[in-house]
């Protein structure tokens, strides 16, 4: 568990810079903390709980799903809450945030629960099945909500939700995402349940654990981290699929052992990709989304290269 | 231990284990055989709870089986699913230190720990225990299944076909196993495709044909050139060599 203390000690270092790097110059005067309490240290904030929320929730949809190659933005969890987002914005544009963000959570518990009922009647021996499954799945459901938003003239609006980015993250708007950490915290205290229920149904039910309830729980942490990480900063992809895959080949997937890990390192890899947006074309910014995308896209294919056909 | 009445199960809609009384007694190694598609693995997956009876009863301990809570249900008795598939990457002490859960809650004890190296050994898997699953053979993983069962330390031990992927060596050792566990006062019931094997290990034979018991018995009575060849609808011979039965496919 040497690994452990290192990602701590580099998420501390991450942290820092994080803190110093942006347009605005740091000043070591009421400015320059009210600058970094205003904006830095939420941003921080956002990218470190948004980073770990999601390196869990794709580290659980892999034991719920028995399947590697799935994490929420590959499954139509987080297309589902984008949905339940717009859906509500035109039932009741006027909804608090709160609303929404229920709204956006029941709509990717739904989503999240059809997509686990479909790819329970695909044959074991095709793995690859489950994640193509989940990527027209979650197609499907964002061309229903680009088909809503373009009706009522919402593009902009929804672009902003699909694609993740932290600049506009201040005090007062990213409180939400200490949710998605409680539940991340949740998470360790079921650890050992979890990889027993990727064991499967009947090696669950023969240890003698409540499969569906600890499905049930499963579900629920998957879709809040994922539709509160939706609502405040935008779909952030791929954190989910590389994190926990990259430490299972490090240290297996007995989480008991390795959920802290993931937790640091999902933490770590949005921040520092946060930061390498705010800096590739200083003084503007790539959104962390982008740049997840291309990463992931590329360690994915890598991953899928590596390690062939073994769910 | 375990007592069955007028069960029958069906499966997909499709009834394939009718009308049976088996008696899985303590302090007894139970061998099922019989050919394909008998019932054999539906029979052990009901007597273990996985698949609930269409009809009849299963009781443990002269308790419903339904009504005896999972946690502690999995305290008394563990089963082992033929071709059972563990997804996560898992070393092999871990995957049998999961045998301990419904004991432990997971954080297993010194005694827990115990168990576990009890069990390694027992298996010959004391120089695999830091290896992760997908890095070693079929046969050892199979062991390694086995050792996590054994490490529940039921007083209901169900295999499905344990011998799947074994070589000689580990064929004897896992009966070895199995029957220690029988005489030290286990109920054990073990899906055997190997009809010599059932013959020199089983205290009582049960023989299932077209979901149906065709015969039962100790082997003296059912390990016959009669009765098996009937059962598989293919002439066997039986044979006693060194005083021990041998059946021979001709």
């Amino acid at each position: 568990m040497t690994s452990t203390p290192a990602a701590l000690c580099g998420l501390l270092a991450l942290s820092l810079v994080s803190l110093a790097v942006g347009v605005g110059t740091l000043s070591a005067d009421a400015e320059g903390l009210w600058l970094v309490a205003i904006s830095r240290a939420p941003r921080t904030a956002a990218a470190l709980l948004t980073g770990a929320g999601l390196a869990v929730a794709g580290v659980i949809m892999q034991m719920l799903a028995r399947n590697r190659f799935v994490e929420p933005a590959t499954a139509g969890t987080g297309q589902a809450a984008g949905l339940g987002l717009v859906a509500i914005t035109l039932l009741a544009p006027a909804a608090a945030l709160w609303l929404k963000m229920a709204g956006a959570t029941a709509a990717a518990l739904i989503g999240t629960a059809g997509f686990l009922a479909l790819v329970r009647r695909l044959p074991p021996e095709a793995p690859l099945l489950v994640p193509l499954t989940g990527i027209v799945y979650g197609g499907i459901l964002g061309a229903a909500t680009t088909f809503l938003a373009f009706e009522r003239d919402l593009m902009q609006y929804i672009d902003i939700w699909m694609n993740g980015e932290f600049s506009g993250v201040m005090l007062g708007r990213y409180e939400f995402l200490w949710i998605s950490g409680a539940l991340t915290a949740l998470a360790f205290a079921y650890a050992r349940r979890f990889t027993i229920a990727g064991m499967g149904e009947e090696a669950s039910t023969g240890l003698g654990l409540d499969y569906r309830r600890i499905m049930a729980l499963g579900l629920a942490i998957v879709s809040i981290v994922t539709a509160v990480t939706v609502v405040t900063v935008g779909l952030v992809p791929f954190v989910g699929l590389v994190v926990p895959n990259i430490v299972s080949r490090m240290r297996g997937d007995n989480l008991a052992a390795t959920l802290p890990l993931v937790a640091l390192s999902g933490a770590g890899l949005v921040l520092a990709c946060d930061i390498l947006g705010r800096v590739l074309r200083y003084p503007f910014e790539v959104p962390v989304g982008t740049i997840l995308g291309v990463l992931g896209a590329a360690v994915f294919l890598w991953l899928l290269h590596a390690r062939p056909a073994r769910g | 231990m375990i007592e069955t009445q007028s069960l029958c199960v069906s499966l997909g809609g499709a009834q394939v284990v009718h009308d049976i009384d088996l008696t899985v007694e303590r302090g007894r190694l139970t061998a099922l055989v019989g050919p394909n598609g008998a019932g054999k693995s539906t029979l052990l997956a009901a007597l273990g709870r996985l698949v609930p009876p269409a009809a009849g009863a299963i009781r443990v301990d002269g308790t419903e089986i339904g009504r005896i809570p999972s946690p502690d249900l999995a305290r008394r008795l563990a089963i082992l699913r033929q071709n059972a598939v563990i997804a996560p990457r898992l070393s092999v002490a871990d995957l049998v230190g999961f045998g301990r859960y419904p004991h432990s809650g997971g954080r297993l004890t010194a005694q827990d720990h115990d168990i576990v190296r009890d069990c390694l050994a027992d298996l010959d898997l004391t120089d695999l225990a830091g290896r992760y699953l997908d890095t070693v053979s079929g046969g050892q993983r199979q062991r390694a299944l086995i050792a996590m069962t054994l490490a529940q330390t039921p007083d209901a031990l169900l295999l499905d076909e344990p011998l799947n992927n074994l070589d000689l060596s580990h064929v004897r050792r896992v009966m070895a196993v199995a029957r220690a566990r029988a005489e030290t006062g286990a109920a054990v019931a073990v899906v055997l495709h190997d009809l010599t094997v059932a013959a020199r290990h089983a205290d009582h034979i049960v023989a299932l044909k077209s979901g149906r018991v065709f015969a039962s018995g100790p082997p003296e009575e059912v390990v016959t050139p009669e009765i098996l060849s009937a059962l598989y609808d293919t002439p066997l011979e039986v044979h006693d060599i060194a005083g021990k039965r041998v059946v021979l496919t001709v």
